[in-house]
């Protein structure tokens, strides 16, 4: 056996470990249009919460009235969805021209691990809201996804973890300068998906 | 021929190769996965997994889910550090080309 041989041996195996134990078939594609869903979202909400009323002095201080808090909430579970839908259906033909299926074991196990840090979150943030204590609803629902995105990215590709990270940093700060919340969200699920789909995109979907 | 003395004999073969990558990396596979991942037919496959079982680098684990008999694969202790020794080689054979 000459070098070729060894290291075409080393290539098969890691091709091997990441193949069975990752799910290699997420769309990058998707990542940017959920960003670009949630700009328009957070675009909608603000005209909702910024332009249709006579605005603070600050961002602090928020009269809500049930109408746009309703409205607002349909935004949001629009942007989730769509998200959702979209992210299923990409990396569903990802896996479809790679030959590889889109539930196994390796996608099951990436839906688990991302789901534990997240549901927690989700309901942390839905006891809140029914105490009525909304002021840190925007900085933890970034932190906890971001959570979740770090916790996920053992068993898919490797980018995730920075986004998660970079999540983690956009819902910290957005604990710190409270008030801003909207921008914060903006800026982490619109912005960074867009950047960090853009990179995996052109990383692993070309190919 | 100091170099080819970590090289281990009983992974020198795509198949061994691939279970053992397999096993590294999931706490245990069953048979139908690694058929699957590997693209080998059955008895080959239970050729391998036999020699591996022989020289202890893999252990068998027999059970039922429901009804059906299952069984499942996972690394010894053994089998890892052995691994771990022949990729080592193996990069050290590149780098030294």
């Amino acid at each position: 056996m000459d070098s070729k041989d060894y290291l075409k041996d080393i290539t098969e195996i890691k091709e091997l470990m990441n193949k069975s134990s990752r799910f290699m078939s997420l769309s990058g594609l998707s990542g940017i249009l959920a960003g670009i869903y949630a700009l328009i979202g957070a675009y909608l909400a603000y005209n909702i919460i910024y332009v249709t009323q006579t605005p603070s002095d600050d961002y602090k201080t928020l009269v809500l009235y049930e109408l746009e808090m309703l409205q607002l909430f349909v935004i949001a579970f629009i942007v989730v969805v769509l998200s959702i839908i979209t992210a299923i259906i990409l990396s569903w033909k990802k896996a479809k021209k790679h030959n590889e299926k889109l539930w196994d074991k390796t996608s099951k196990r990436l839906l688990i691990n991302f789901l534990i840090p997240l549901a927690t979150g989700g309901f942390i943030i839905l006891f809140m809201i029914e105490k009525e204590v909304y002021l840190y609803v925007a900085p933890l629902t970034l932190v906890f996804y971001g959570l979740a995105l770090v916790n996920a990215s053992k068993y898919t590709l490797g980018y995730i973890r920075y986004l998660g990270i970079t999540m983690i940093v956009i819902g910290l700060s957005s604990a710190w300068f409270l008030g801003y919340g909207l921008l914060f969200w903006a800026l982490g699920f619109g912005v960074c998906h867009i950047v960090y789909g853009a990179l995996m995109h052109f990383k692993y979907d070309r190919s | 021929m100091s170099l080819l003395t970590n090289i281990n004999k009983a992974f020198d073969h795509r198949i061994r190769l691939g279970i053992m990558s397999i096993l590294m990396v999931n706490d245990y596979a069953d048979f139908n996965m690694l058929k699957e991942l590997l693209g080998a037919t059955d008895g080959n496959l239970a050729s391998h997994i036999k020699a591996l079982e022989k020289s202890e680098f893999i252990a068998v684990e027999k059970q039922f889910i429901g009804r059906k008999p299952n069984t499942r694969y996972s690394t010894t202790k053994l089998g890892k550090q052995a691994f771990k020794k022949h990729i080592d080689a193996l990069e050290q054979l590149i780098k030294n080309q």
